[in-house]
């Protein structure tokens, strides 16, 4: 190599990949319709929510309460999005230690959208030589037709997509006509622009740059890979033979002809190539570009089909399948991480599950710690916060334990009914009366119960805190 | 990766060395970085420098680069209380005071505000959602313009401020009683006794006012204090009234509970020590020691029903 040759910058080789048919394409397919549907329909969907918005799905930021369903969230149980999120987090490794990079090949929204722009390109443009031909040809009449129209059509994608990801934050039709009325506020224009710009290069643009660059979790499933993980490969056993691939030329129309001069089942058609996303050669091996999106599978599988050979040239196997050892799915790593994820699983739905209706806690006013009163009684204050986590009124009804002598005193607030969720801070005074001995307990404590008294049913709620004294208990 | 991968993306001219070899034969890959990352990086670069003259940026001689932007709040006068629209420079600041004036809380804060402008006192009281506005807002006011003297939770000190967390209220504790007190202040009095009285009396007269409170027994000198308090020798009644408890409309303590605002009085020590504490007092009393200042020039009358409400909840209604 010359040093002229060097580049500092690597220029992009633009990929065109070429369409295929087969069963993993219609899952992907399937996958994405059902992902689009569920991403573009959901905010429209109503939810029947006395006192409470009607939005199925909504993520109120300035009312700090997230919607989901039947769920109500509110900030204090936003643990459990750490929950969800560590659910994930064990669900992906769970799953990649398995089956490889499932989430990428199938799930990931760049392989989605990347996914729809490209059949939206194969559309308007035609098949990869046609699109191949046109980006080589000069800038004709029909050239900027095509290309304008594809780009015009991802535009529109990405505009929807920004405007429905804008629409989980606030009431999706109210907000729809603020925004084609102009009305809306900054921060959703900001939203939609933001996510129309990097739906449109990220996926029309960037597309497998993103996975091979940017994203860090492409690189770190690698490391979850085993020996036993199912892996998106080439047989070179089979494909090669003892003295490589070759076309099907003279003498190498059938395998029989083939096996006997030592040439593999790999007929070097290209297909598999011309429709990787990633524009890798899987007879190369597993690279870390490869997203086992599978499409390489469906094209050697057609080609093996015509041939009426065996299919599985290129299939899901594992490295130890393919050095003729047996695939050990059991191992502990994933039992592990499916004990792990069962119990993440099982805590969360418990949490969620036994949740409160209301919360309360209670404080002590530490200053002063305590007052004494005209007949020589103590009195120590508390801020009582209550929250009602309901979409219902809900009444409350405050008390005290502990201290015989002690009389509460909330200004007539100790029954209180809250709004559908309400928090309220209330200030409550404790009163003990002097000890006549004049020797009194010191470090007192007192428990403060705060039962339900209608509107839903829910075990009391105890706080044990301080009641402060002078020292000799007066 | 395989060496044969390699060997493959070599051809391909997708890894490069840097041409350069030492030892013979050892090379340097060179992975080139992205074109669309360059350009990033140029773009970067670019806007680095459209920032020094949109954003307050360099120092220029005695001044600097103010930048073009400029931020409009509506902000309250402090004396009048009127808001006004003002334009300012950009500056983070003024973009704090931007937010804060367009906040949700904001509006709610007004809207909360003008209810309890509104709203009468008995209303107040009875509301939890206007009581717990007022102990928010309060607090904030307390804090600035009566802690220093009452302390930061109205605990007062003795013998100097008195404390705002007890039952007992020196001036009133009814909702007018205590905005007359914030309104045209108090300045606290009681004569010096110590001219007027032998000793022998003020003895007397001490002991007899422990008494009142149970904090001594009834003796010899108590009988002689009462004649004292309660005739024309003293006169204390005139003030603390016939059944010693005081007089509100004077601010005249009520010397029959168990609360000392002035002289040091404590159970735990000796009669002796309690007796020469009232004694001292007594002899000294209270000329322009005890004041408290009018606010009815330096707080709006809404800040002052604030304020009158978050003092009055302090120590609780009697």
């Amino acid at each position: 190599m010359s040093e002229e040759s060097v580049q500092l910058y690597q220029k992009r080789i633009q990929i065109y990949p070429r369409s295929v048919k087969g069963p993993f394409r219609n899952l992907k397919t399937g996958i994405l319709i059902v992902a689009y549907a569920i991403y573009y329909l959901l905010p429209w969907l109503r939810w029947d929510r006395p006192n409470a918005p009607d939005q199925a799905v909504l993520y109120d930021l300035p009312g700090r309460h997230f919607y989901v369903f039947g769920l109500t969230i509110q900030v204090q149980d936003i643990f459990w999005l750490a929950g969800a999120l560590i659910i994930f987090a064990i669900l992906l490794f769970f799953v990649t230690g398995l089956a490889g990079r499932v989430w990428c090949g199938y799930f990931c929204f760049q392989t989605l959208w990347t996914d729809l722009f490209m059949m939206i390109e194969h559309r308007i443009q035609g098949e990869r030589p046609a699109r191949m031909r046109l980006d080589k040809g000069p800038w004709t009449r029909e050239k900027i037709l095509k290309k304008g129209g594809t780009y015009g059509a991802w535009l529109l994608v990405s505009f929807w997509t920004g405007l429905t990801f804008t629409m989980y934050w606030a009431d999706a039709p109210t907000l729809m006509v603020d925004v084609l009325l102009g009305r809306a506020p900054y921060p959703a224009y900001f939203t939609m622009c933001f996510l129309t710009a990097t739906t449109f290069v990220m996926a029309g643009l960037a597309r497998e740059q993103v996975c091979t660059y940017m994203c860090p979790y492409a690189r770190f499933q690698s490391a979850m890979f085993d020996h036993d993980t199912l892996i998106v490969s080439y047989d070179a056993r089979r494909g090669e033979g003892a003295k490589g691939r070759a076309s099907l030329g003279k003498g190498l129309k059938n395998r029989d002809e083939r096996q006997t001069r030592g040439v593999g089942d790999c007929i070097d058609c290209g297909y598999c190539v011309q429709v990787c996303p990633v524009g890798i050669d899987i007879r190369n091996g597993l690279q870390y570009q490869c997203i086992s999106c599978a499409l390489c599978i469906d094209a050697c599988d057609t080609i093996m089909d015509n041939l009426k050979w065996p299919r599985g040239l290129i299939r899901y196997t594992s490295e130890n399948a393919l050095n003729g050892k047996k695939t050990n799915l059991l191992k502990p790593k994933t039992i592990g991480y499916g004990v792990i994820l069962t119990a993440a699983i099982t805590i969360l739905a418990w949490s969620i599950a036994t949740r409160a209706p209301y919360t309360a806690t209670v404080e002590q006013v530490r200053q002063p710690l305590y007052s004494q009163l005209a007949d020589g009684s103590i009195r120590n204050t508390y801020e009582i916060k209550l929250n009602n986590k309901l979409t219902a009124p809900m009444t409350l009804g405050i008390g005290i334990e502990g201290l015989s002598s002690a009389v509460l005193d909330m200004d007539g607030m100790e029954r209180i009914t809250l709004e559908p969720q309400e928090r309220l801070k209330l200030l409550a005074r404790v009163q003990v009366a002097p000890d006549p001995t004049g020797v009194g307990e010191t470090g007192n404590k007192i428990t403060f119960v705060v039962k339900l008294l209608d509107g839903a049913t829910a075990n009391p709620i105890r706080r044990e805190v301080p009641f402060s004294m002078p020292e000799d208990g007066r | 990766m395989s060496d044969n991968t390699l060997n493959v993306q070599q051809q391909s001219g997708a890894v490069q060395t840097t041409g350069h070899a030492w030892d013979g034969d050892l090379q340097e890959y060179n992975n080139p970085l992205p074109r669309w990352w360059l350009w990033c990086f140029y773009g970067t670069v670019v806007f680095s420098i459209l920032y020094w003259f949109i954003y307050p940026s360099w120092p220029v001689g005695q001044t600097w680069l103010k930048g073009f932007g400029t931020v409009s709040y509506t902000i309250a006068d402090k004396a009048t209380g009127k808001e006004q629209e003002r334009e300012h420079r950009w500056n983070t600041r003024a973009l704090l005071l931007e937010d804060l004036g367009d906040a949700a809380n904001n509006k709610q804060r007004r809207d909360m505000l003008a209810k309890v402008q509104a709203a009468g006192y008995d209303q107040i009281v009875k509301d939890p959602k206007m009581m717990e506005f007022v102990r928010s807002v309060g607090k904030g006011l307390f804090g600035d313009n009566c802690a220093a003297c009452h302390g930061r939770g109205g605990q007062g000190a003795k013998g100097m401020y008195p404390n705002l967390t007890d039952d007992d209220w020196l001036w009133g504790g009814s909702m007018d009683q205590i905005h007359e007190t914030l309104v045209r202040g108090r300045n606290g009095f009681m004569p010096a006794f110590g001219q007027v009285l032998k000793p022998e009396q003020l003895d007397d007269v001490a002991e007899y006012v422990l008494t009142l409170s149970n904090e001594a027994k009834p003796s010899e000198a108590s009988e002689r204090g009462k004649e004292i308090f309660h005739g024309q020798t003293g006169g204390c009644y005139y003030c603390h009234g016939a059944d010693a408890k005081g007089v509100q409309s004077q601010g005249a303590a009520n010397l029959t509970d168990k609360i000392w605002a002035i002289a040091d009085v404590d159970p735990k020590k000796t009669l002796q020590d309690n007796k020469s504490a009232v004694k001292d007092f007594v002899a000294k009393g209270v000329n322009n020691t005890r004041v408290m200042p009018a606010w009815k020039d330096r707080l709006s009358p809404t800040d002052i029903k604030l304020l009158a409400i978050y003092v009055r909840q302090l120590g609780g209604a009697k």
